[in-house]
């Protein structure tokens, strides 16, 4: 039914359509898009006068696979955008101009107003957020490698170990979870398959050389971004002021504690990314086990409290 | 659908469309229900119909036929109401019209915003979707509860549902009068009047736990005039002193930082000789941030945020302090 009231309007602006232009537009088969037209064919203005049904040429499609209608006036205009259609594509279009470069966010802010004005009942009070265009930047580059099919040198920020180091990948998907847009990659220092964050990307440059490797598997990430490497189920301990790795993370269990504190396993795939966490939760959380995973964190944090205590410069 | 269906509903539609006036129920069963059984099996049939393109967002207006007559009950769609207005889009806004069914990933939006298109294509308007080449943002929306949320901002219905604070273990019932929704840094969150409190709320949309239902009718609430869903949810997050802090960094280290500072000075004394040390000052800087560069970074000042470090490190150490 909506097909058809996106049909009418559309083939009553042009004169005449071939079969396979208009199914592609409306998006629809043209066998589909056949049937549509011969039901067209019995609707009309009440009174079953033949100059009161809609006037659909059968001899033209049959013949030439041609479309032609006519005496459909009434339904000259398309149905109005519903409230979730105004919405869905004024978000949209918020979210482009949000990642926009200047002269491209002229353009956006003028198809805005007008779809703004098209859409009854007030704009929605959404707002998708402002990501950085330099993010969308490297984001469209590294689509383009994986269409294209050319590796990358990354320089990526490695947290764990508070480097930065270049490596050169295969890149095979950008992918989100939780709002974090992640490149699945093969990475040949790795020599095995990698997720690189986005964000930790300090720097990309597209190769000429073709990638080596197939993408294995779509990721799933929603089993969280450590699945699939070697890692360690460790336990912690957080006060109140720690839980928000509960949900920063993926983690595997929670179980509640007393005093407001809680008692979490999470999958370590590095020993050092672990410390690093433990250190900047000081000193909210605890390692229960296995015990020596938090020996790191406590000896870096007697050298650092030594820095400030027994000042040697 | 099947196909005599279609063609009633069509029908029904163009016949209340092109009437200047209410038709009249008995008139419609007349013309398009003629082979209904019974009176009651028309009402049913007539019904499930008008609600049928009521959902597609059809227009239908119930009025009388007859100033001095109440009993009767007509139907008619005006115009007006039911076709989308003239939009004369120029062909570069045309583009990036075309460029917005690419943002969304989220299956229901991302099919409503087509939708969208589609109705606008069918206007007349050309859309290429190749034809413009701009880097393009994602929307995604993993939050089970995002649709119901979305769905009761725009019809404005209250909320009901379970939120878990940080920090507490059972999770609490809350009732909302969702004003807006706000994704910031990559998370969606709901604002609105809390009505248990009185207040205005912002909860984020992962910390629902289950299902939230909406409930009451649409539009049965106002949206005070001048609120900003963006900023109440900047509030929500933790506020970073927008002091300079200054820090001491071994050669190596803090690659981040270094890229936030705003001078980095090389070679000067620090705590210990071990290795030289690189100042840094930092536009911001929170004490968890710097914690985590354990014994490679030293806050020299502000007094505050040098306080904090020095007193969780000696906590943690089990240190008087």
């Amino acid at each position: 039914m909506s097909r058809l009231l996106r049909l009418v309007p559309y083939l009553h602006a042009r004169d005449q359509v071939s079969l396979e232009e208009a199914a592609r537009v409306i998006g629809v088969p043209p066998p589909q898009l056949e049937q549509d037209l011969r039901v067209l064919f019995l609707c009309g203005l009440p009174g079953g006068y033949p100059d009161d049904l809609i006037d659909v040429d059968l001899d033209a499609l049959e013949g030439e696979g041609v479309i032609r209608v006519s005496n459909a006036d009434y339904l000259a205009r398309p149905l109005r955008l519903t409230p979730t259609e105004a919405s869905a594509i004024i978000v949209a279009l918020r979210a482009l101009r949000a990642g926009a470069e200047p002269d491209t966010r002229e353009v956006v802010d003028r198809a805005l107003a007008k779809l703004e004005d098209a859409a009854a009942g007030g704009s929605p009070f959404v707002d998708p957020g402002d990501d950085v265009p330099a993010t969308l930047a490297l984001r469209a580059e590294l689509e383009e490698a994986v269409r294209r099919r050319r590796q990358v040198r990354l320089t990526y920020y490695v947290p764990a170990r508070d480097e930065e180091s270049e490596r050169i990948v295969d890149p095979h998907a950008v992918v989100s979870h939780h709002g974090v847009a992640y490149l699945d990659a093969y990475c040949h220092s790795a020599e095995a398959p990698r997720l690189f964050r986005l964000d930790r990307i300090h720097d990309a440059t597209v190769l000429d050389s073709e990638v080596t490797t197939e993408h294995t598997e779509p990721r799933d990430l929603s089993a969280g971004v450590f699945g699939g490497e070697e890692a360690t189920r460790v336990t912690l301990r957080l006060q109140p002021e720690a839980r928000w790795v509960e949900e920063y993370y993926t983690v595997e269990d929670v179980r509640p504690g007393p005093g407001g504190s809680s008692v979490v396993d999470l999958l370590v795939g590095d020993e050092r990314w672990l410390q690093r966490l433990l250190l900047r939760l000081t000193p909210y959380a605890e390692v229960v086990e296995p015990a020596h995973f938090g020996d790191g964190a406590a000896d870096a944090i007697r050298r650092a409290l030594a820095l400030y205590d027994h000042p040697a410069g | 659908m099947s196909t005599s269906k279609t063609e009633r509903l069509l029908n029904l539609l163009i016949m209340l469309l092109v009437q200047r006036r209410y038709v009249s129920k008995d008139r419609i069963r007349e013309i398009l229900y003629a082979d209904a059984p019974s009176t009651d099996a028309f009402e049913k049939t007539f019904e499930r119909d008008k609600e049928e393109l009521r959902s597609l967002g059809v227009p239908i207006e119930v009025g009388q036929m007859d100033a001095y007559f109440d009993d009767e009950p007509g139907y008619r769609v005006r115009a007006d109401e039911f076709a989308l207005p003239e939009i004369s889009l120029e062909s570069d806004e045309a583009q990036v019209v075309a460029l917005a069914t690419r943002v969304w990933e989220h299956a229901r939006l991302a099919d409503a915003t087509t939708d969208a298109v589609r109705k606008l294509t069918a206007a007349g308007l050309d859309l290429d979707l190749d034809a413009l080449e701009i880097a393009q943002p994602r929307l995604s929306a993993d939050e089970p509860s995002f649709d119901v949320f979305w769905e009761a901002t725009l019809t404005r219905r209250r909320v009901t549902f379970d939120y878990r604070r940080p920090g507490y273990d059972a999770p609490l019932t809350r009732h909302l009068e969702p004003w807006g929704v706000v994704r910031y840094s990559g998370r969606w969150y709901v604002v609105g009047l809390d009505t248990d409190r009185g207040e205005e709320r912002v909860f984020r949309l992962s910390r629902v736990v289950g299902k939230a239902t909406m409930s009451g009718q649409p539009g049965s609430y106002v949206v005070p005039p001048g609120i900003d869903v963006r900023e109440a949810a900047r509030r929500l997050e933790p506020a970073t002193p927008p002091e300079e802090v200054v820090v001491l960094v071994r050669p190596g280290a803090g690659a981040v930082l270094r890229r936030e500072a705003t001078s980095i000075e090389g070679d000067v004394d620090g705590p210990d000789e071990q290795t030289p040390w690189d100042r840094l000052r930092l536009p911001r800087a929170q004490a968890d941030e710097l914690l985590a560069y354990g014994s490679d970074l030293y806050v020299e000042g502000p007094a505050s945020v040098r306080d904090e470090v020095v007193s969780r490190l000696r906590a943690a150490a089990g240190v008087a302090s």
